[in-house]
Order: structure tokens, then C-alpha cells, then sequence
């Protein structure tokens, strides 16, 4: 995605994740600041369906050429869906980094965690 | 200035004038004083070309090479013919004195020669990773155990002692700092006794041919392996697999080996390297430089270090392991040896070997007082057990210019009197003859000494 | 030489069935039938599949490989850290010599005698330029060598009955050293540089305790600078009874001027392909030697190269390997380390001699302040500023951050238009804590000629970009390939040749 976005329906962690409310389900991404710093993303190493993931906690890693870095947790949950298209097109982080890029959904355990994180020009404010 | 540098006066006035100070000295002013050496160190004098040459080579004449005796060492390094070919190859400029190619728009003879070398290895193991050569085969062995230790999070390796000693010391050495256990498992007739293993193993390491020359069941070891979800890693003699089962079709998920027999010198021991291979799976836990193919803007073909954030320089203290050199150029005497030697001439070398290996051990253990320790197959080492002091025996081959063999005592004390002999393709039938002449009269005469009581 | 359509094919693509370059001897043994001496059980479906290829083809192909390399001898090779001095020629001849290249590791002691002198020999300088009188060989390379050090803390912890579980390495450390921190079991803690390039003292002791194993440095640090707070920073390590390990890699800065032993380092490493003059054979080999004080000694890698004092009046002292080191944290690799690179290494010491060494690293660090010097100047300096406004020791890092501001190019696209020019790019993006960072280690053993050039070199290529951006952006026009696709390389490793047959 070649100009910087950050659509405001989304919720914002300042590790540079995304979270997308849907009643007690999110998705999870990390945000266009994420995957410009990054380069070319080339693999995405995918967490269990099942596992726990925590807030603030890094749940996986996202490794482009020159670089690998961890990806936080917004809110905390059960992972219960995966992005099957990344296996074969991690790029899509960076091509759609808030649709087909998005990482995991998750069964969020505290609901009331989603006041802590960030509305889009709260989060762009935080950007250089 | 002296040999390799070149400031002359003119130049120093220069380059002090550019910098802005007075003297050489007052570069190193950040240096407390108190942390000068003031004074030579104690080195003596810088020697000419032809004196060093000299000191060298009266050094050299102090040591017994392979050229001096009729040799049977082997045991992880062997005495073989390297073509002429190779030495022409690696000691050009282009291959001898670059750094990693970490700009691969200039490296490509390089990265192709990985590329080549990974392949190699790959046919050898029967497994479609390598990685682009690791140091030697004993630390091999502990990095696979890294691997393992990271991959499955167990605490316990289970390793038989048929591997090498050193592999042995060198996985002690590091599972200690991972606070893991190592458990030995005894060799029965020669061939690994696998102990009960449970859910704890991490991984299971055994070494093919073993370490006394034997063949092992390696297809039952890795399936016993994978009962329990343990890895198998199994370090490997090289020149042997071209007739072996491969690793890869024994179920095996790493397979390691020390690199030298393949175009390399003994070089007392190294420089030489050592190759890596897994399974699909451990690709990206992999230790070292690994070369890809790619294409460049212009849709040619071309060679990358690939998957570099397994590595220290990105993945820091996160790395699968702190390695940052390969052995390039060892690794490119393998491939280019591998190449001379081709799909025919590797499996011919390695026939005559065994063949060769299967004649001295008829006519040694025809010997009265010596025996072999085992009766498995075997392909190009063997070990015997005299019924005489060993090092009483061995003092008197080498009267008659021969060295036969690697004593087992120190690192196989049940063994007290045994002897590990390794053909390779310039040990002739008149050198093996000789051998066996040598070694008879040896252990008649110290049998018939022990019995004199003397 | 003149590129061919067919240059990237490789010794597998050039393969036809039946070629070969080897004559196998000939089988003077009665043969047995292959199912008696090796059962089909154990026996391959099918042999590996090699190349098929004469003699002429592989020399051919691997001629035209290498030059497709760009190397030392042909040029300019700044890279810092990893000091690219000069490969001398003797080397190759006296590690050739049969007397060293062909004795075989196990090898009874008493007939390798020439060789366990050398390593002696070898080891007592080492322990001389390290100002610490315990030498091992054992390590393969650099890293290994740092290994041993972590290893070495830990054993001796263990034997005061401590249990540490953190290491500290500054932020500008190598990556090998977290790396090797994780590999022995603990932690790594970062320590913060201050605003003048040096360990922030006040940080290091802060992060101090007793649970601290080991401090990890260079000195001169990875930014070219000497951490002058050294003598501090021993007190502050010491203090808490953590050891003080040294990163050999900036050695050449500094011998037979400073001693790292004097300095109050406890183990010190070496990088023999470095200040040794080891060639880096595109990869490796190396070796990683360590020296330490005398408390560290007993826990040295086993087997250790000692000289035994011979008890008879005149006879000769005998070289030996000592087993019997029961403090030993064992061992780190087979045999006895990487004897053809002691040979190299040790008649460099003898060819440079005191006075050698230390011209080496005075002009090294000559060499480097004259070329910083130069790209301070007007045209340059603006847009690859010093990192750190002082002296440097034997290299440098520049800033690329205003150039990527102001003339649209990044550290990168100057890296690979410098190709174009026939020189290799310095470091690039190393160390992290500086931005766009470029690495400059000219080495001793280059003319003022050459850092002339250089420098007009960057000078030209800055000029350029303010021109036109794009040229540098998709340099590099004339080397053997242009910028490769690492992404797609990554994404779908591709890491050995695929076989029709």
C-alpha cells in the first residue's frame, strides 16, 4: 500500500497493531506504519488456533528480508482463526495491510480492555 | 612502514596536515596513559620472506605427515588423493580472499558455489535443505542439538556411543550451559542399544558408520525416535553415503558430518568443514549461510544469502544460533572434489574402499592375537583388539615406517588393546600386506615378551 | 571478462551422462560380491546425483565463477569490523608444506612435534599482544571464540559455587555477542551508549549486580572509538565479580600499543581472518582464539597445547596436548582447532615481528583518520556526517541520514553505487544505534593513493544524486547481476538445484 493509512474504524495499540471490534470476536493486523518499517514482508510465522494470546504480549513474529519483529496483542483472547492466504502471500501485509493482510481473529476474554487502546488520530499523533 | 604498508614521510606530513595533528601519537589520545605500553612487545624482530620460509619449513620437517609413513589413522580425517584441480580453483584471488557475500551483486561466483555445494550435500543425505557448510562435524553435532533443543523444548539428549568422542565432549560441553542431560547409549556388538526412550528425549544422536567402523540400523533408530516425537540427528561419514541408505530415507530429520574427506587437507586437524542438512520442516530453524536462487531487476538469474533472519546479525540474542562464518572456501574444495569424483567415480571410490577395508579385515583378524571387535558391516574403517599391549605393538610398526591405526584406549577404556584402522584409496593391497606383516610380527613379539615376563 | 548467456548455468546444468574427470585405482584386491560386504538393507536405490563432467569443464566453470567475485586483491575493501588488510602470498606456500598440511590430527604427539612447537609458539604471542599469559586455539572462529568466553564465566561461577543469569553487551555489540549469550544459557542485558559513542557509565552500573555473569566489549567499540571510561568500567565489572570478556574484532586498532590484559580484561578473543591476516576465502575458515588470566585458566578447552620442561640436563622440551584438565568446560569442536590458519597467522607474527605490529596498528589508525578526515570535507560532510564528533581509532561510521533527507538516497543505494565504481561499499546498517549507518575500515595496508580515490569517489557519487536520485537508486549497472530480488528469495527458498533425472 504506497500511501499511509489508518482507517477509523479501527482500534490502535501503540506497538503499531490494529484491533477491528465485532461483538466479543476481533481481528488483529499491524498497521501500515508496521509494514513500511519492515520492507517486504516474506514469512509469517502463524500461532495455534487455540492459543491464548495477551495483551501487550507479542503472539508471533512477522519477518520481512533484512528484519524480524514481534507482534503485539491489542486485547486478549483465544485465537480462532488464522489467515490461511499468508502462508503463501505473506506480501499481503503490506499490499492490504487492514483487509487481506489481516493476521488472526480472537474470542476476546476482556472486552473492557478495548478502552485502553487508540482511536486513528490518537494512534497518528504517536508517528513521527 | 614495512612489507604490506606503504606511508612514506611524504606521506605522513600529508596525511597529518589533512587530519590536523602533530604526530601519530596524538591519535591515540583517547587511550589513558596509564594504558600505554611503553615498550616493545616482546616479539623479537620482523623476519625476511626467505627466513620465515625457512623457519617454516624446519618446523614442518618436525612432524610425521601422511608423506613420511604408511598411515591407517583415520577416525573423522582421512588421508585421501585431492586432485591437482582443486588447489588451481581455491587459491584464486576471487575465491581465496573476499569476505561473505553480503553484496551479491559482486559475490555471485561465491553464491553460485554455495548454491552447488548445498545441492551436493542435499544428494548425498537424502534431505532437501543443507545449509551453505558450519565449521567441522563435532560442533555439528551440538548445533544440531541446538536445533532440537529449540524446536521441541525437552531436556534430555540420548546419544550413542558409537559417535565420535570429541561429538560426544562437544554436545556435553553445551548442554550443560543448556542445563539439558545427556544420556549415553552403549554400543552392543558393535551396533547402538537404544535405552527405553520417553516423551524427555529432545533428540536422539547417533553417527553412521559409527565410530568403530560399524553400520547401524538407522531406519529402526529414527523409528524409535519417532514413537516419542524425539528428533533423530545422525552425523555422518560423507564418502560413504554414496553407497548407504540416506539419511533422508531412514526417516533421520538432521544429518551432520565433518566435512574433510571431501577434497580437504588433514592440516592436523583443520581448517575443513562441516555440512548440515534437514527436513523441510527445520528449514527455518536452520543454523548458518544458506544460499537461494533468485532472479535481479533485469530478470536474471541469480544467488542470496536467503533466510538471514535466522541469523546473528538480524535476529541477535533471538538467532538459531551465534554462527557467522560458513567454511566457504573448505566448502568449495568439497563441491569441486565432489564434482571430479562425479555420479560414476564417488560410488567407484567408495567400492574400492570397501573392498579394500574388507580384505585387511579378513587378513589382520587372520592373525593369530588379533581379533575384531565387532562383526558388522563396515566400509572403509574397522577395529581390532590385539592380544598384546597396543603401544607396545604400534611402537613397532613404525620401525618399519608404518603408523597403524588409532589407539581406542583413552576414548573407548573397554577397548584397552584396540586399534581403529581406516582405508582409504592410497593405502594400497601392498601397503594393506605390509600392514599385515607388520602388525603380526609385532604382536608375536610382544605376546612372546609379555610371556618372558619382561 | 566477457559475459556469456550461459554464465549462471550451473556444474549440474553442464552435466551429460558418462563425462567424468576420475580414474578410480585399480582394484588389486580379490573382489566380493557387494551383497556380502554391504547388504541391500543398507545400500542407496540410487547413487547421489552428482556432476558428470571432465576435467577441462570443472576448471573452466569455476574459473569463470570467480570472476564473478569481487576480492581483495583485485581492490578496495572498507568493510568494517572486518578488517580486509592484505592477504601475503608466503602464506599459501608454507601452509602448503607437507610437513604441515598433511599430518594427520591424531597423529601420536611425539611425531608431531613441529606442529605443537608452532602452536606454542603461536600461542605465546597471542598471549603477549593480549597482555594475558593463557592461550587456547581450540576455537574455530569468532564466534566460537566468544562462545568459549561465556563458557568460560560460567565454569568459573559454577566453581565458586554462583549461579549468574544475565550477560551485558553495550547496544552497539556485534550481533554474534547476544546471539552467543543466549546460545550459553543467559540473558542478555543491553547496556546505553552515551551522547560521545562510549558505554554510558552511569547505565553499566546501574545494571551491575550480582546476577551479572559477564560484560561483553570491544574497545575500540563497533563506532571506531576508544571507550575511554575503561579503566571505570573494569572497576564497576569487577566490583560485582562479573568477568570482563574482550571482542577481539577491533584488535588491529591497537597492538603493541594497549593490551586488553593491561586494560583488565579477563578473557580476550581474537579473530585470526582479521588482524591476522587469515584470508576470509569468501566465508571462512577463521579461528577464534582466547587468552585469559590465570584464575580463568583452569577451565580452558580441553585439550590444551602445553610445553613440557624436559627433566633431563640437555634434552630438547616436548610439545604436548594435555588431557588431564579436570575443570575443563570440555570441549568446543573435534581435534585441535584450525592448525593450516595457525600457520598463516603465525608467520605473519614472524615476517611483521614487535615493530611490524605495531606500525600495523598505528597506521591503521592513521589510515582511518586521514580518509575520516577527507569526508569531513565540504560536499561530503553535510550529507554523511561522522557519527561521533572525535578522533576515530582504526575505522569509522557515517551517518546517511541527511543524504536520505536531502539528496532522496539511502546508505543502501550508495552501497550499491559504489560497485559501479570498482570498490566494495563499506558496512552498511551496522551499528543499529546509528541511522543509515556506513561502516569505514580502510585497513593498514593501503596507499594514501587509494583513500584519495575513495573519497573523490563518494564525492562524485553525492554529487550525482543531487543531479538525479534515481541513478543510485537502481545501481548497480556494470557488476556481473543487479539488485536481486531477496524478497522473493525468502518468501519461496529456493536453496539447491531441482534434477530432471
Amino acid at each position: 500500500m504506497a500511501d499511509p493509512s489508518y482507517p477509523d474504524d479501527l482500534k490502535y495499540h501503540p506497538e503499531h497493531d490494529w484491533a477491528r471490534i465485532d461483538g466479543d470476536t476481533a481481528t488483529f493486523g499491524i498497521t501500515w506504519y508496521a509494514q513500511d518499517a519492515l520492507g517486504e514482508v516474506v514469512f509469517f510465522d502463524a500461532p495455534d488456533v487455540g492459543a491464548e494470546v495477551s495483551k501487550d504480549q507479542p503472539y508471533t513474529e512477522v519477518e520481512s528480508v533484512k528484519a524480524v519483529s514481534d507482534v503485539f496483542a491489542p486485547l486478549s483472547g483465544e485465537v480462532t482463526e488464522v489467515n490461511p492466504a499468508l502462508a503463501d502471500k505473506p506480501e499481503m501485509i503490506n499490499e492490504d495491510p487492514y483487509g487481506e493482510g489481516w493476521l488472526v481473529k480472537v474470542k476476546l476474554s476482556d472486552p473492557s480492555e478495548i478502552d485502553s487502546l487508540m482511536d486513528s488520530p490518537e494512534y497518528q499523533a504517536t508517528l513521527d | 612502514m614495512t612489507q604490506y604498508t606503504s606511508v612514506t614521510d611524504a606521506d605522513l606530513s600529508e596525511m597529518l596536515s589533512t587530519i590536523g595533528v602533530g604526530s601519530v601519537d596524538e591519535l591515540f589520545a583517547d587511550i589513558p596513559s596509564g594504558l600505554r605500553l611503553n615498550r616493545p612487545l616482546s616479539l623479537g624482530p620482523g623476519l625476511s620472506e626467505q627466513e620465515v620460509y625457512e623457519e617454516l619449513r624446519a618446523l614442518a620437517a618436525r612432524s610425521t605427515s601422511a608423506e613420511d609413513e604408511v598411515s591407517f589413522l583415520g577416525a573423522g580425517m582421512y588421508d585421501h588423493y585431492t586432485p591437482a584441480l582443486i588447489d588451481s580453483i581455491i587459491l584464486r584471488s576471487e575465491f581465496l580472499t573476499p569476505y561473505t557475500p553480503y553484496q551479491p551483486e559482486i559475490s555471485q561466483g561465491g553464491l553460485q558455489a554455495m548454491f552447488e555445494y548445498q545441492t551436493a550435500i542435499s544428494e548425498l543425505t537424502g534431505l532437501p535443505v543443507s545449509n551453505a557448510s558450519v565449521y567441522e562435524g563435532p560442533s555439528a553435532v551440538a548445533a544440531a542439538g541446538y536445533v532440537a533443543k529449540n524446536t521441541n523444548n525437552r531436556k534430555r539428549f540420548v546419544i550413542s556411543r558409537g559417535v565420535h568422542p570429541h561429538s560426544r565432549e562437544c554436545l556435553r560441553t553445551l548442554a550443560h550451559a543448556w542445563e539439558m542431560e545427556v544420556v549415553e547409549a552403549p554400543l552392543r556388538d558393535g551396533a547402538t542399544a537404544l535405552p527405553e526412550l520417553d516423551d524427555g528425549v529432545s533428540a536422539v544422536i547417533v553417527q553412521q558408520p559409527n565410530f568403530l567402523g560399524a553400520i547401524e540400523d538407522l531406519t529402526a533408530l529414527a523409528e524409535a525416535a519417532k514413537q516419542t516425537g524425539a528428533l533423530t540427528i545422525a552425523a555422518c561419514d560423507p564418502l560413504p553415503l554414496a553407497l548407504l541408505k540416506t539419511p533422508g530415507e531412514c526417516g533421520v530429520d538432521i544429518a551432520v558430518g565433518e566435512g574433510q574427506t571431501l577434497g580437504n587437507r588433514l592440516d592436523f586437524g583443520g581448517p575443513s568443514f562441516g555440512f548440515f542438512a534437514a527436513t523441510e520442516a527445520l528449514m527455518r530453524r536452520m543454523p548458518g549461510r544458506i544460499a537461494g536462487e533468485t532472479k535481479d531487476v533485469d530478470g536474471k538469474r541469480g544467488f542470496v544469502l536467503t533466510l538471514q533472519t535466522r541469523e546473528q546479525h538480524i535476529r541477535r540474542e533471538k538467532a538459531t544460533s551465534n554462527i557467522c562464518t560458513a567454511q566457504a572456501l573448505n566448502a568449495l574444495a568439497g563441491v569441486i572434489y565432489l564434482s571430479w569424483l562425479g555420479r560414476s567415480g564417488i560410488v567407484e571410490l567408495v567400492e574400492l574402499m570397501l573392498q579394500r577395508t574388507a580384505y585387511a579385515r579378513d587378513h589382520l583378524t587372520a592373525i593369530d592375537g588379533i581379533t575384531q571387535i565387532h562383526d558388522r558391516a563396515v566400509v572403509r574403517e574397522f577395529a581390532i583388539a590385539v592380544d598384546a599391549p597396543v603401544e607396545r605393538v604400534i611402537a613397532r610398526c613404525r620401525e618399519q615406517g608404518i603408523n597403524p591405526g588409532y589407539p581406542l584406549a583413552r576414548d573407548y577404556p573397554e577397548h584397552s588393546n584396540g586399534l581403529l584402522i581406516a582405508i582409504t584409496e592410497r593405502r594400497t593391497r601392498a601397503d594393506i600386506d605390509r600392514l599385515a606383516d607388520a602388525l603380526g610380527a609385532a604382536v608375536a613379539a610382544e605376546r612372546q615378551t609379555v610371556a618372558a615376563g619382561t | 571478462m566477457i559475459a556469456q548467456a550461459d554464465d549462471t548455468l550451473t556444474i549440474y546444468e553442464r552435466s551429460k551422462a558418462g563425462r567424468r574427470a576420475f580414474l578410480a585405482p585399480e582394484t588389486d584386491v580379490p573382489e566380493r560380491p557387494l551383497d556380502e560386504l554391504l547388504p541391500a538393507q543398507y545400500r542407496r536405490a540410487e547413487p547421489p546425483r552428482l556432476p558428470e563432467v571432465a576435467e577441462p569443464e570443472i576448471v573452466r566453470h569455476y574459473n569463470r565463477l570467480s570472476k564473478r567475485n569481487f576480492d581483495l586483491d583485485t581492490g578496495f575493501y572498507p568493510l568494517g569490523s572486518c578488517t580486509m588488510k592484505h592477504n601475503p602470498k608466503l602464506h599459501e606456500r608454507v601452509a602448503g608444506l607437507p610437513g604441515h598440511a598433511r599430518v594427520h590430527p591424531l597423529q601420536d604427539p611425539r611425531y608431531a612435534q613441529g606442529a605443537l612447537e608452532l602452536m606454542w609458539r603461536l600461542q605465546e604471542a597471542l598471549g603477549e599482544v593480549a597482555g594475558l599469559p593463557h592461550v587456547s586455539l581450540q576455537p574455530s572462529a569468532g564466534s566460537q571464540g566468544e562462545l568459549a568466553g561465556v563458557l568460560l564465566t560460567r565454569a568459573l561461577h559454577e566453581d565458586r559455587g554462583e549461579r549468574r543469569t544475565k550477560v551485558l553487551t553495550p547496544d552497539t555489540a556485534h550481533g554474534t555477542n547476544p546471539a552467543t549469550v543466549t546460545m550459553a544459557g543467559y540473558e542478555v542485558v543491553k547496556v546505553d551508549i552515551d551522547a560521545h559513542g562510549n558505554v554510558d557509565l552511569d547505565d553499566l552500573r546501574s545494571k551491575a549486580n550480582d546476577d551479572v555473569a559477564c560484560l561483553m566489549l570491544t574497545n575500540p567499540s563497533t563506532l571506531g572509538l576508544f571507550e575511554t571510561g575503561i579503566e571505570e568500567i573494569e572497576r564497576i565489572v569487577h566490583g560485582v565479580g562479573a568477568t570482563l570478556y574482550y571482542d577481539g574484532a577491533n584488535l588491529n586498532a591497537i597492538m603493541g600499543i594497549s593490551r586488553p590484559g593491561d586494560m583488565g580484561f579477563d578473557i580476550v578473543h581474537f579473530n585470526l581472518h582479521k588482524s591476522f591476516t587469515q584470508p576470509h576465502g569468501g566465508g571462512g575458515p577463521g579461528a577464534g582464539p582466547v587468552a585469559v588470566s590465570d584464575q580463568i585458566e583452569p577451565f580452558l578447552p580441553r585439550p590444551q597445547v602445553v610445553r613440557r620442561e624436559s627433566t633431563t640436563n640437555g634434552k630438547e622440551p616436548f610439545y604436548d596436548l594435555d588431557y588431564d584438565r579436570p575443570k575443563s568446560i570440555g570441549r568446543l569442536r573435534g581435534f585441535q582447532g584450525n592448525y593450516g590458519v595457525f600457520v598463516r597467522s603465525y608467520a605473519y607474527i614472524r615476517s611483521l615481528g614487535a615493530a611490524g605490529l605495531l606500525d600495523a596498528s598505528e597506521t591503521a589508525v592513521l589510515n582511518a583518520n586521514y580518509l575520516l578526515a577527507l569526508l569531513r570535507r565540504k560536499g561530503v560532510a553535510e550529507y554523511l556526517p561522522v557519527a561521533y564528533d572525535r578522533l576515530c581509532m582504526h575505522e569509522f561510521v557515517l551517518s546517511g541520514e541527511p543524504m536520505r533527507r536531502e539528496l532522496h538516497i539511502k546508505t543502501l543505494d550508495m552501497a550499491k553505487r559504489l560497485l559501479d565504481h570498482g570498490v566494495h561499499p563499506p558496512t552498511v546498517y551496522f551499528p543499529l544505534v546509528v541511522e543509515e549507518a556506513l561502516m569505514v575500515e580502510p585497513t593498514e595496508t593501503e596507499t594514501k593513493e587509494t583513500l584519495d580515490r575513495f573519497a573523490e569517489i563518494v564525492a562524485e557519487i553525492l554529487e550525482e544524486a543531487a543531479e538525479d536520485p534515481e541513478i543510485a537508486r537502481a545501481a548497480p549497472y556494470t557488476t556481473p547481476v543487479r539488485r536481486l530480488d531477496e524478497a522473493g528469495a525468502a518468501r519461496q527458498p529456493v536453496v539447491r538445484q531441482s534434477m530432471q533425472v
